[in-house]
């Protein structure tokens, strides 16, 4: 029977969760890395045993660890995440120019087919590349270099690359999300890029529909419909049909159209789920009641998801890559909160339960199914 | 030799317990610096590359701080002599981080 391992990402290091493929009994492995902050651990799909870890902190900086099998052993890889050329500059909160400066990987995305290949996106935002399993870092500059990014500004959690999609349909088509410059495209492997904000609408800036400047917290999309995007921006939920031409706002009738993660199930394309929060200042459920939202016609429509998660006094945020899918039959559903509860669901969304409850806050959660 | 204490951290990731002991490499004529403690301490534990000193401008990392013999050596140039007991071998270097939050 296959198995699945959850890799957890949390304030205070990283927790590998695994079950056999049932998903009833879950194994908790951890802390490893302990008292690091573990923005991202993440495996590679053509070598699950391939795993790439972000461990960052206040104190002694970015390290990127690796391991070959499956997260029993790490090894430290290449840290040398410098900018290329003209570092530039950007906008500071207060509208003065401000030099990049390099703080910390967000996000890791090991490429489909080379175990060896991963992307990383950083804060203050750019892209990063390795050819050679993580052991040397190039940036692929044009991105920071773009002509908009003068005018790019953090948000309030710093500016930050922190959602990466390489296209499995377009072998060059590479999809970044910054906070909070908005979304870009690249045809050409990351040489150019180009901003897909059209259609976004933004209300904390002041030309709403601006070519940059919007809040994306995060973009998924299902691989089989490579030209469809949905997105969890600061406020709104939108979906592309044209790979990101072009956005929509299928927020519908959600009790709160603000969050930050977004994920589609692994077999129905137009199934969609996120987790909505009261407000951009009240970062917790609406009402104190977790729910996590299911939209089986691509948005627009939604259903509460209840069972098996806290419906009262319930204050915790789900961060934006803290929601992942494995690709089981029933599809497996998986989030993390900050107060450090692992959610999953094993049939779909229909029914929740704790794999565990008493972890550091959770920063990043992915599903990887084990053969 | 030089004997240098790491903070639990920086153990954990270099895999070492206890001080660690260097023998410097350096120029012969050169005088025993910080710089040439860093650098030998790094060019033995790779992995330690960017998490005392930053990658890219080689500065002391914000919240690391440098101890010996009582003082703080923290914002002393990196070229400076470091105290003849350090060298001796009497003293630590002592490498921790700062009291900055839980």
């Amino acid at each position: 029977m296959s198995g699945v391992r959850v890799l957890v990402g949390t304030r205070k290091g990283a927790f590998v969760l695994t079950s056999d493929g049932r998903r009833g009994d879950w194994t908790v492995d951890g802390p490893h890395f302990g008292g690091w902050e573990i923005y991202h651990l993440t495996g590679s799909p053509a070598d699950p045993n391939r795993l790439y870890a972000s461990q960052s902190g206040g104190w002694f900086g970015q390290l990127i660890q690796r391991s070959d099998d499956g997260g029993r052993t790490w090894n430290t890889v290449g840290n040398d995440f410098a900018y290329s050329g003209e570092v530039g500059d950007h906008l500071w909160y207060d509208g003065t120019p401000r030099p990049w400066e390099f703080k910390r990987i967000w996000h890791l995305e090991p490429s489909r087919d080379d175990p060896d290949t991963v992307y990383a996106g950083a804060e203050d935002a750019a892209l990063y590349r390795s050819t050679d399993g993580g052991q040397k870092w190039t940036e692929l500059t044009a991105l920071r270099t773009h002509p908009t990014g003068p005018r790019w500004q953090p948000g309030a959690g710093g500016m930050c690359l922190h959602t990466i999609i390489l296209d499995p349909a377009h072998q060059d088509r590479i999809y970044v999300a910054i906070s909070a410059a908005g979304a870009f495209r690249s045809d050409d492997a990351g040489a150019s890029w180009l901003p897909i904000n059209k259609g976004l609408r933004s209300g904390e800036i002041p030309d709403e529909d601006a070519e940059v400047g919007h809040c994306v917290h995060h973009i998924t999309q299902h691989p089989s419909r490579p030209d469809t995007l949905f997105m969890q921006k600061h406020w709104d939920v939108m979906r592309s049909d044209d790979a990101g031409a072009n956005w929509r706002e299928v927020s519908g009738d959600l009790p709160s159209d603000f969050g930050f993660p977004i994920a589609v199930h692994a077999h129905e394309p137009e199934t969609i789920y996120v987790v909505p929060i009261k407000s951009d200042s009240e970062h917790y459920p609406p009402e104190g009641k977790l729910r996590v939202y299911r939209s089986r016609t691509g948005g627009g429509d939604w259903e509460p998801l209840t069972k098996g998660l806290p419906q009262s006094d319930c204050y915790v945020n789900v961060l934006r890559d803290a929601m992942a899918v494995d690709t089981l039959d029933p599809c497996g559903i998986y989030f993390g909160t900050t107060g450090g509860q692992v959610y999953h669901s094993a049939d779909g969304g229909d029914s929740w339960a704790p794999i565990v409850r008493d972890l550091p806050p959770v920063l990043s959660v992915e599903a990887q199914v084990l053969p | 030799m030089i004997r240098v204490v790491l903070p639990a951290h920086l153990k954990n990731l270099a895999h070492v317990t206890g001080e660690v002991r260097l023998e410097l490499t350096g120029p012969a004529a050169g005088p025993v610096t910080q710089r040439l403690v860093l650098d030998t301490l790094e060019a033995r534990y790779p992995m330690l590359l960017g998490t005392i000193r930053d990658r890219n401008s080689g500065k002391r990392r914000a919240f690391i701080r440098f101890y010996a013999c009582e003082e703080d050596l923290s914002n002393e140039s990196p070229d400076a002599p470091l105290p003849e007991r350090v060298i001796a071998g009497e003293e630590p270097y002592i490498i921790l981080g700062a009291m900055a939050g839980g």
